[in-house]
């Protein structure tokens, strides 16, 4: 990345293109904010209404959950765009640990 | 600011070095402290050959013998293999990819000082009623057992310690990333840097486990907490799982950036590209990836069953893949080579066989069912010392030849090296060989003594006669450094000829601000590149102008110094009612320190262009 041009300083960038891609970006939050706001209204309703048993409701949870991270890391945090791929490459790699771990846990030791 | 070139009072340069962010001060700093560490582990495994040199010693009594066998363990890995690799991290990689110092440099000088503290807190634990004496591996049956402060200050000093080598891997994956030289892609860093990446990143994912476990023995033993304790429902084996999720990466942390000092080796005396250098990097990374799948082979015996024991083993044995293509392309690179047999290329020539003897005897013990056999005999033994001496040490031996001239300014006396070399290879392979048929014979590892009459006598004594070679071959090399240092005769940019990193396209050593310009790199091995083109120097990708230089800064010891008073506190709030004012205190003096650092601005200076181009008169070249 060192050698790569940054591309605020460049006079000839293109600000129809900007506009329309802001605009579009734009939107994608909105709806993921949206759907966001509908998947936690989810949890609460999963808990509060209708009586499912907690081997149920703990792993709807949990996807839920994941669900939001991964909105709030692609739409919000723009993991998406380019010149994340270190960022991605780590992220991955820790939740790749992180899970095995979870599985040995869960398997060899405690149950 | 510009003071680099007078000469110093002593307590101008201590200083100096107190406050240093400069990465090959730094470096310097890791070297001195990581060597003394190892003499210090290095004396403490002469009483440990003593005691067994033959049957029924008395040399030692028996819990003597467990602490300076546990000290031993633990000071080899955390406190000196690992800070001296540090060391030639921080003295090499930053030149190699063509950056004026790693991304922080107050971290970097922070996690030296977490370091030192934490392992000289360690220590202290021999003037403070007893060391450590439940292995390196701290088990927590037996550690919660033993009695008095030693497991304390195992688990204080190892968490303080463990900050500092966080935040020395962050360092350097950031600096990676981000500060490479224009040209200098992924696809062109010497191996020695790959490496160092790799392990920073294991660094990164191993650490946590560590910490969490040390953070549980520590409340168990000092806070009335019960994680690993089966009568009140907490869980012994969880700690060995934590260990060892730490523990088989931080075997790689050691042997990767050992390759990488290997790799480095070869490609120069050999005068060639290294063979299969895109496979080399592959190789590294997917060492990197199945090391954290692995760990439960440590733990076969445990009772995992055999379903899990199975994975695991397969897994083990997988990752002699990637390790065996390592092994051929050094081969290669070194076949059809104009090989210079070198005091660092003789390490190499011989870290190969013996290397992959460990690595033989490693893939034995991944057979679970074999393991039941080996398993926590002496035949562990001489495994691990053949991958951690045979490669690890090693390393670092060819890598103080190899790199005392970029570090130091002056060339260690070849033929004194090579008596080190000789003397350490013979009585490496004269204690450790031996070990292998001990242990099949069934002789059990961690034993402060054995008994006559059990065909145990001769080996024995053979090992501790290979001891004592090694630290003859230990001296020869202090003797080395004392006559070079008095003769200091300066050497060039490139001393032995052959460089073909970036680093040899410097003076030795470096200015404090490395490169006057950035270097333009245009392929791998840069500098080779150049000098094949008739250049003496490397091609500059930007004009000349002010450099940026961050200041000196004395906080990061006063943070450290801060953690390991309050140590002190932790683990005698216990049975002192002065441990708690203790603990706050240094408490207190590390937050205080962290908080004048976030509210006072330093923006560090410049070095002004008139200077730099002052300096090529003077024939400073950069
Ligand atoms: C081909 C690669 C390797 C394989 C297949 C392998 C396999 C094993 C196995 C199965 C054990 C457990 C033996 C037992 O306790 O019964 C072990 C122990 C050990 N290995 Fe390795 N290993 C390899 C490479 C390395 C490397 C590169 C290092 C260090 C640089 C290393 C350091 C150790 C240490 C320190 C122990 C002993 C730990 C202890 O119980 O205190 N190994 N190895
Ligand atoms: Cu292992």
């Amino acid at each position: 990345m060192a050698n790569q041009q940054p591309t605020t300083g460049n006079p000839r960038v293109d600000i129809e293109y900007r506009r329309r891609k802001n605009a579009e970006e734009m939107r994608y939050q909105v709806i993921t904010f949206s759907l966001m706001i509908f998947l936690t209204l989810m949890a609460f309703a999963a808990v509060g209404f209708g009586d499912f048993s907690s081997w149920f409701i703990a792993p709807f949870i949990i996807l839920l959950a994941v669900v939001q991270v991964i909105f709030q890391l692609y739409y919000f945090m723009h993991m998406s765009h380019k010149g994340h791929e270190a960022v991605q490459l780590f992220l991955y790699s820790g939740v790749l640990v992180a899970a095995v771990t979870i599985l040995a846990f869960t398997t060899i030791i405690w149950w | 600011m510009s003071t680099y070139a007078q000469k110093k009072g002593v307590g101008a340069v201590i200083w100096d070095y107190l406050t240093t962010v400069d990465h090959k001060k730094i470096a310097i700093l890791y070297l001195i402290a990581g060597g003394f560490f190892f003499l210090l582990g290095g004396l403490e495994a002469m009483f440990i050959r003593i005691q067994l040199a033959i049957p029924n010693n008395n040399f030692v009594s028996a819990g003597l013998y467990n602490e300076i066998l546990t000290m031993h363990g633990t000071t080899m890995i955390f406190l000196a293999a690992m800070p001296l690799l540090f060391a030639f991290m921080n003295a090499v990689m930053p030149l190699q990819i063509g950056a004026r110092d790693v991304a922080f440099p107050f971290l970097n000088s922070l996690g030296f000082w977490l370091f030192f503290f934490g392992g000289i807190f360690l220590n202290l634990s021999w003037f403070l009623g007893g060391a450590p004496d439940a292995g390196w591996t701290s088990y927590a049956s037996l550690s919660l057992a033993s009695e008095g402060h030693g497991i304390d200050f195992y688990a204080l000093g190892l968490q303080i310690a463990g900050f500092g080598t966080l935040i020395g891997g962050i360092n350097f994956l950031v600096t990676i990333i981000n500060m490479r030289a224009p040209g200098m892609t992924y696809m062109r860093m010497p191996l020695f840097t790959w490496s160092t990446f790799v392990a920073s990143a294991l660094i990164l994912f191993a650490f946590p486990p560590l910490t969490i476990g040390v953070f549980f023995l520590t409340f168990d033993r000092m806070f009335g907490a019960n994680f690993f304790d089966h009568t009140m429902g907490g869980n012994t084996i969880i700690w060995e799982h934590l260990f060892w999720i730490f523990g088989h990466p931080e075997v790689y942390i050691l042997i990767l950036p050992s390759f990488g000092i290997f790799s480095e080796i070869f490609a120069t005396f050999s005068r060639k590209r290294l063979f299969g250098y895109s496979s080399m990097v592959f190789a590294t990374v997917l060492i990197g990836f199945l090391g954290f799948m692995v760990w439960a082979h440590h733990m076969f015996t445990t009772g995992l069953g055999p379903i899990a024991n199975a994975i695991f083993a397969v897994a083990t044995m997988a990752i002699a893949v990637p390790t065996g293509i390592k092994i051929f392309n050094w081969i290669f690179t070194m076949w059809g080579g104009s090989i210079k047999f070198t005091t660092p290329m003789l390490y190499a020539v011989a870290f190969i066989p013996s290397f992959v003897m460990g690595g033989v005897t490693g893939v034995m013990l991944g057979a679970a069912a074999a393991d039941y056999q080996y398993h926590d005999t002496y035949f562990v033994v001489a495994h691990f010392h053949y991958v951690i001496v045979g490669g690890v040490v090693f390393a670092l031996l060819a890598g103080t030849h190899f790199y005392w001239p970029k570090m130091f300014g002056t060339m260690l006396n070849e033929l004194l090296g090579k008596i080190t070399f000789w003397l350490f290879l013979i009585g490496f392979h004269l204690t450790f060989f031996i070990q292998h048929f001990l242990g099949l014979i069934g002789m059990p590892r961690r034993i402060f003594t054995f008994l006559p009459g059990q065909g145990l006598e001769t080996g024995n004594l053979i090992s501790t006669i290979g001891a004592f070679l090694m630290a003859v071959a230990t001296i020869v090399l202090l003797v080395n450094i004392v006559i070079t240092s008095v003769k200091n005769v300066k050497v060039g940019n490139d001393p032995w000829g052959d460089g073909r990193t970036l680093e040899w396209a410097l003076p030795s050593p470096p200015p404090f601000y490395n490169f006057k310009q950035l270097p333009l790199v245009r392929g791998l091995d840069p500098y080779w590149i150049e000098k094949m083109n008739g250049n003496k120097e490397m091609t500059p990708a930007e004009p000349i102008g002010d450099i940026h230089m961050p200041n000196n800064s004395f906080i990061p010891f006063m943070i450290s110094l801060g953690l390991f008073i309050a140590a002190f506190g932790v683990m005698y709030r216990v049975d002192h009612a002065w441990g708690l004012p203790v603990l706050i205190a240094g408490l207190a003096i590390t937050f205080g320190s962290m908080m004048v650092r976030s509210i006072k601005d330093d923006h560090g200076y410049h070095i002004h262009k008139e200077d730099l181009l002052e300096d090529e008169d003077k024939g400073v070249k950069a």
